[in-house]
């Protein structure tokens, strides 16, 4: 069983964003990166699952050096390898492309990914790449085992759970219930120092977007509190102030 | 506060460095943060989650790991200390004391047969340690102390009691400091290792602290306790001698624990001045408060390098006994002081259990207390400055 696992480099929940460059850039400055979250699910379920049965996991970044402390995290997690293909991730389209490079070189049995990365929020690599792989792809997993070559997975769906079951090799996007998020030890951090983490450079025409422009959502107001005793006034506010009634 | 900018020094954060504080950063505020102030308040001493923190490594942070330990090294050591104090200081005061008393002893003085015996058992927190100098009538002045050791064929008779030992009741195994000579005699005293549930060994009264109160802090009894002479750790009579290297390395630890519980105080104090408005302003924009933080922010810097500094030379095997007497006696007035600070920033609300500054200001005062109080730390370094 090899499992590759997709990991993005993204700025911690609490970060207060900011632009740049007229507004067409993130600001990273003094900024700290994590694993986006959903990954970190998906390398823990590839954990599980090779535990159990055998196998290797191989994290995959496209991102440059100052993406290596979150690779060297998967590996203190427990990944086998990692590798970074060099490049700054400028779309969906590019890393998808990035990534299918170097996994039609390698034979996965099982690609992982996030549902979506938590900065920019596009939740598209994991089809793109399913798609250039020629290979199916199940969105948005609550669960996932594989028995005798045959992944069978649960997704949330409106007001119910789908069971899917598909032959491997494939692509599936990892949603928040599919496992709790592994702390690394202490040995785990020892031993991804020596772990192989490969650096490749990029392949391909490059084919990208260009981000135009970014925008906050407008700050919230104020907020007004009413004595609960003071129903009348309440109602007066929400009729006349925020004409909502 | 970082020590980003003590490259120069050369104890810039190391990858791995920066890799155990967010682990144990995480850890703590998963599992530790939900129940801090139900474990203060009902003087909970959580075992299992010690235990948890036994399988990440963080128990047996220095015991390498042929003995199931992490192998790791002091900077990593007091990196994790620091992280898990700012949640609960308990359970850093607990993690400092299983780490560098109990298994610390074990790991420095024990032979091969006895450090295969315990360290894997204590390193992975299976077992929780505990690790007895102190007894009610003699604190600082350790060598008069009365609980006593007989020969009796291939084994010691344990008669005596220990006061105010970190682990008392619910430690697995103890380290235990017992008179084998003459009072007042400096190689008249030896270590020996106990197990629980041998027979004539309890656990005594719990005390009930002002602070650090989820670390149990309880009396060792021992009534004719027989014990295998296999358990003296070194050789007898050294026991004082082992006593005073394992606090210079607990006193780096117990600074760590105290610039933990200073970043804490410090931390929140600085948030808590840009987000209060009074007379209009913020009230870090006014000086007396933001000469407060400036204070704070310097002595923590200057305990941390001080803490490095001792760690350092540990590291290298050189003497450190007056530098990590500074480094302890620094870093914990310091503690306090930060934390003292903090709730005067805090003002009113810093006076209550709703915000983390009332505990750290209750949990600082430890630090200059134990394992040696300020005064005593001054003693040593006098005695060493004065000698050289
Ligand atoms: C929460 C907690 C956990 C602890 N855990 C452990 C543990 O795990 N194992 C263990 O063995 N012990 C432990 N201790 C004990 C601790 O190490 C002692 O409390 C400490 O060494 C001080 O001893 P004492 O309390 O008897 O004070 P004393 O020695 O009685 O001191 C009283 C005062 O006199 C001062 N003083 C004493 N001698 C001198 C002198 N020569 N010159 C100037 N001033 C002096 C002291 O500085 C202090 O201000 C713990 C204590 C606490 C509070």
């Amino acid at each position: 069983m090899k499992i590759l696992v997709c990991i993005s480099n993204v700025p911690d929940t609490t970060t207060k964003v900011t632009f740049t460059d007229n507004n067409t850039k993130f600001n990273a400055a003094g900024v700290q990166f994590i694993i986006n979250p959903y990954d970190e699910l998906a390398l823990t379920r590839a954990l599980e699952i090779t535990e159990k049965q055998g196998g290797t996991v191989t994290a995959i970044n496209v991102g440059l050096a100052d993406a290596e402390p979150s690779i060297r995290k998967t590996l203190a997690i427990g990944a086998n390898d990692a590798v970074r293909i060099n490049a700054e991730p400028i779309d969906a389209y590019f890393v998808a492309e990035q990534i299918a490079a170097y996994a039609k070189s390698e034979q996965f049995d099982l690609i992982l990914t996030g549902r979506e990365s938590i900065d920019y929020n596009g939740g598209l690599v994991g089809g793109l790449l399913a798609e250039m792989l020629g290979i199916p792809s199940v969105n948005v997993i609550t669960s996932i085992e594989v028995e005798n070559g045959v992944a069978t997975m649960e997704r949330d769906i409106d007001g119910g759970k789908e069971k899917v079951s598909c032959k491997l090799p494939l692509v599936a996007s990892a949603q928040k219930e599919l496992t709790e998020p592994r702390i690394p030890n202490m040995r785990g951090i020892m031993a991804a120092r020596t772990k192989p983490l490969k650096v490749v450079e990029v392949s391909g025409d490059l084919i990208t977007s260009a981000t135009v422009g970014f925008e906050l959502p407008a700050a919230k107001g104020g907020v007004k509190l009413i004595p609960a005793d003071q129903a009348e006034q309440l109602i007066e506010l929400l009729h006349n102030e925020a004409k909502v009634i | 506060m970082t020590t980003e900018g003590m490259t120069g020094l050369g104890f810039g954060h190391t990858e791995n460095q920066k890799m155990v504080a967010q682990m144990a950063k995480d850890f703590a505020e998963k599992h530790i943060r939900p129940h801090v102030m139900e474990w203060d308040e009902a003087q909970i001493f959580p075992k299992s989650t010690m235990q948890e923190m036994g399988k990440l490594g963080l128990l047996g942070v220095l015991v390498p790991e042929e003995y199931g330990g992490a192998g790791l090294g002091y900077f990593e050591y007091i990196t994790a200390i620091q992280e898990i104090a700012k949640v609960c200081s308990s359970v850093g005061l607990s993690m400092a004391a299983h780490n560098s008393l109990c298994t610390g002893h074990i790991l420095q003085f024990g032979n091969e047969e006895q450090k295969k015996k315990w360290l894997p058992k204590l390193a992975v927190g299976e077992w929780i340690g505990a690790w007895g100098l102190t007894e009610a009538n003699t604190g600082s002045d350790a060598m008069r102390m009365q609980c006593v050791a007989n020969e009796d064929g291939d084994h010691y008779i344990i008669n005596g009691t220990k006061n105010w030992i970190t682990h008392g009741i619910t430690g697995d195994v103890a380290v235990v400091l017992v008179r084998t000579g003459d009072l007042l005699d400096s190689n008249g005293i030896t270590a020996i290792v106990v197990e629980r549930g041998t027979p004539g060994f309890k656990g005594g009264k719990k005390e009930n602290k002002l602070g650090m109160r989820a670390s149990e802090t309880a009396e060792l009894i021992f009534e004719d306790c027989r014990v295998p002479k296999a358990n003296v750790l070194g050789k007898v009579g050294e026991g004082f001698k082992q006593a005073m290297k394992i606090l210079d390395g607990g006193r780096i630890s117990i600074a760590a624990l105290s610039l933990g519980i200073a970043k804490g105080s410090y931390e929140a104090a600085l948030k808590y001045a840009k987000e209060r408005e009074q007379f209009g302003q913020p009230i870090a924009s006014f000086q007396a408060i933001s000469f407060k933080l400036a204070d704070m922010a310097t002595r923590i810097e200057a305990a941390e390098l001080l803490t490095y500094q001792a760690a350092d030379l540990k590291m290298k095997h050189k003497p450190m006994t007056t530098e990590s007497a500074m480094a302890k006696y620094y870093a914990s007035e310091v503690c306090v002081y930060a934390a003292t600070e903090a709730v005067q920033i805090f003002g009113g609300y810093g006076y209550t259990k709703d915000f983390p500054v009332e505990k750290f200001y209750r949990d600082s005062k430890l630090c200059t207390i134990g394992e040696g109080t300020s005064e005593i730390q001054k003693l040593v370094i006098a005695r060493n400055i004065l000698r050289d």
